[in-house]
């Protein structure tokens, strides 16, 4: 496959791999599993991953660039927590909103600043700004894991939202993958962002602002997850922090790479993501369909990322760039 | 006459005896053995969060009552993570300040197995609430999931009622947790006298409300006709309702849960119908449990790791029609009292 551009069918990369196994996938359960081919099973698969997706994409822009967002999680659900917890105690909406995308902002601007300007690698950043973002809000602003959505709430509103009878995180997820989609393949700065992650020095020294734009990643990664919170909190009427703990940030990464977004930087896009994020909603309703028990899931999706991992290193053998380079 | 005087002094005497008993009174040994048994005590709870109702509800209670008798209460909060719990459990015993008293709140059968012991073997009595664990502790204060799980089963079971499809689907936390084993084990018992109902799917939700809403969605698909879903806890039921809301299917499937019986968690949700039944657990009741215990242990003197017994908290499964004022407890009005103070 060319850097960005469509696919060389010719040749088989690991996001071929993986939207071959998604198709199987797909084709096996719906000849084999009652119930899997119906169209709310397939809009329930959709929305199962949007969330999902929605990170992904922050979290593909921030890899394509050479970094990653491990703060997305802590994000995503401290800032929506602590809202509705402004909201609770009476702050007014309007006021309670600035307030937290500021702090995300802030967030996003102290990630992308530490790593372009203080030189400091993007996982230790993000994984301490992650855990302060947790922690802070946790002890100091919020009193409790689980927050409730006022009732009447826009939030709690925006839950119950639905065209074509298809829940609105659905079209989230559409809107945000076409919107990065546009930004990445037809914008000046989303070209530059496969500039800076396929060898930052020479993007600088053609005249890329690398550094101003590593920030705008990271702003963005974390503008996506206040988005990803607020759908959630809409579906579940609450926001629990409890999930910052969980494996989603690792099912964020995995959507991405398993779509075939390298580590190393410069190489994918959107289309990577959605495979991922097919495969992954594919496999998750399938197993819960024949139910098959959490461990016994978890081992499945482990081996088939494995494997897709290990193929991808037979059919294509890293570079002599990326050998130099180092992954992240 | 001179008998009469003697009857006479005899039974002054014994008047003057009679009312100088009260003075014996005030010299009740109970308070001086009380105060020197458990005056400057250490207490340690150490659940798996303190983010969450049920460990607020425990703290609050615990707390009041141990300062009341001149204790220390403290509390450490591993916020869901096992290493940091037993990181705790681990400094607490080495410290100069080790507890005498330590309340576990355990993640799963085994984890701290050793730690307790250790902390048994130093000299603290340990207390296991609310998870049992595979551990002879001094006491388990807490609920009998077994029979939880059985109390849900009957819930569902009416909440269905005869001529429904009698088709039950539950939503399982995990396959370490203590509390899930037994809940589904209870269940089961219950079903089997009932061979006319039938679990048509048993997911897990690994205790995230996400992924509680994602299995149950496809749980509806899969059988549009479940008449009840039992969902092991109130803290990811929520995505349970939230699925049950997206399939247009408010009040025709009766969900059932458990929970600590906070007002907003539980009652208020009974109230609107989100859940059709809730085991709760009587919190205050639970904690009453856990002080008298604290206060026996410290004053029997048997050396820790001696004796073994098991408090279970009376439940019982509420339902819209038998809630009271009183059915729940409001965290809301326990960290309003202790902002007050």
């Amino acid at each position: 496959m060319n850097a960005i551009g469509w696919p060389n069918w010719r040749r088989l990369n690991q996001e071929g791999i993986v939207f071959a196994i998604a198709i199987l996938l797909f084709a096996a359960a719906a000849l084999g599993l009652p119930g899997f081919l119906t169209a709310d099973n397939l809009v329930a698969i959709v929305r199962s991953v949007s969330v999902l997706g929605i990170l992904a994409l922050g979290m593909a822009v921030v890899i394509i660039g050479r970094g990653i967002d491990l703060s997305a999680v802590a994000i995503m659900a401290m800032s929506v927590a602590w809202y509705l917890q402004l909201l609770n105690t009476g702050t007014s909406d309007g006021l309670a909103f600035v307030y937290v995308l500021a702090g995300v902002l802030a967030i996003g601007l102290l990630n992308g600043f530490l790593v372009a300007y203080a030189d400091v690698p993007a996982i230790f950043v993000t994984l301490a700004t992650g855990s302060f973002v947790f922690g802070y809000v946790r002890s100091q602003l919020i009193t409790q894991d689980a927050v409730p959505v006022p009732g009447g709430h826009w939030v709690e509103l925006l839950g119950g939202v639905r065209f074509l009878d298809i829940p609105i995180e659905v079209f989230v997820f559409a809107g945000l993958a076409f919107l990065v989609f546009l930004f990445l393949r037809y914008t000046k700065w989303g070209r530059f962002i496969y500039f800076a992650g396929d060898n930052p020095v020479a993007a600088r020294n053609i005249g890329v602002p690398v550094r101003p734009m590593l920030v705008l990643r990271y702003v963005l990664s974390a503008l996506v997850a206040l988005i990803a919170g607020l759908l959630t909190a809409a579906s579940l009427h609450s926001i629990n922090t409890r999930i910052v703990n969980s494996t989603l940030l690792y099912d964020i990464v995995l959507v991405a790479v398993i779509g075939g977004i390298g580590l190393s930087g410069g190489r994918g896009g959107v289309r990577n993501v959605l495979v991922g994020a097919a495969l992954i909603g594919i496999l998750l309703n399938a197993m819960t369909i024949i139910d098959i028990p959490l461990l016994y899931q978890n081992l499945i999706k482990a081996a088939i990322l494995l494997g897709a991992i290990i193929v991808d290193g037979i059919i294509n053998p890293r570079d002599e760039q990326t050998a130099q380079q180092g992954d992240i | 006459m001179k008998l009469l005087r003697t009857l006479m002094a005899a039974a002054t005497a014994l008047a003057v005896t009679a009312f100088a008993a009260p003075s014996f009174a005030a010299d009740d040994p109970g308070p001086a053995a009380y105060a020197k048994a458990l005056n400057g005590k250490r207490v340690m709870l150490v659940p798996l969060a303190m983010g969450f109702d049920l460990a607020q509800g425990w703290a609050h209670y615990l707390k009041k009552e141990v300062e009341a008798w001149g204790g220390t209460f403290e509390t450490r909060d591993p916020n869901w993570v096992v290493d940091a719990g037993a990181q705790a459990i681990t400094d607490a015993i080495a410290s100069d300040t080790r507890p005498n008293v330590l309340i576990i709140h355990a993640p799963d059968l085994n984890s701290y197995s050793k730690l307790m012991k250790k902390a048994q073997a130093a000299g603290t009595y340990v207390m296991l609430v609310d998870n049992p664990a595979n551990f002879p502790a001094d006491a388990f204060v807490g609920s009998d999931w077994d029979k939880l799980g059985q109390l849900e089963a009957e819930a569902a079971i009416k909440g269905c009622g005869e001529n429904s499809s009698k088709k039950i689907g539950l939503v399982q936390g995990d396959q370490a947790n203590s509390s899930s084993l037994y809940q589904y084990a209870g269940i089961m018992k219950v079903l089997e006298k009932h061979p006319d109902f039938q679990v048509v799917a048993k997911p897990d939700s690994n205790w995230d409300a996400t992924t509680s809403r994602n299995v149950t969605t496809t749980m509806l698909q899969q059988h549009p006709d479940i008449c009840s879903i039992i969902d092991f806890w109130d803290g990811d039921a929520t995505g349970a309702s939230a699925a049950i809301r997206d399939a247009k299917l408010d009040g025709k499937v009766f969900l059932v849960t458990t929970g600590g019986g906070e007002k907003a968690a539980d009652c208020d949700k009974l109230e609107d119908g989100t859940y059709g039944a809730v085991v709760m657990t009587d919190l205050a009741r639970q904690s009453g449990d856990m002080n008298a215990i604290i206060k026996f242990l410290l004053q029997s003197g048997q050396p820790a790791g001696t004796s073994h017994t098991y408090i279970y908290t009376l439940e019982k499964a509420t339902t819209k029609a038998d809630l009271k004022p009183d059915s729940c407890w409001d965290l809301k009005a326990l960290q309003a009292e202790a902002a007050a103070k």
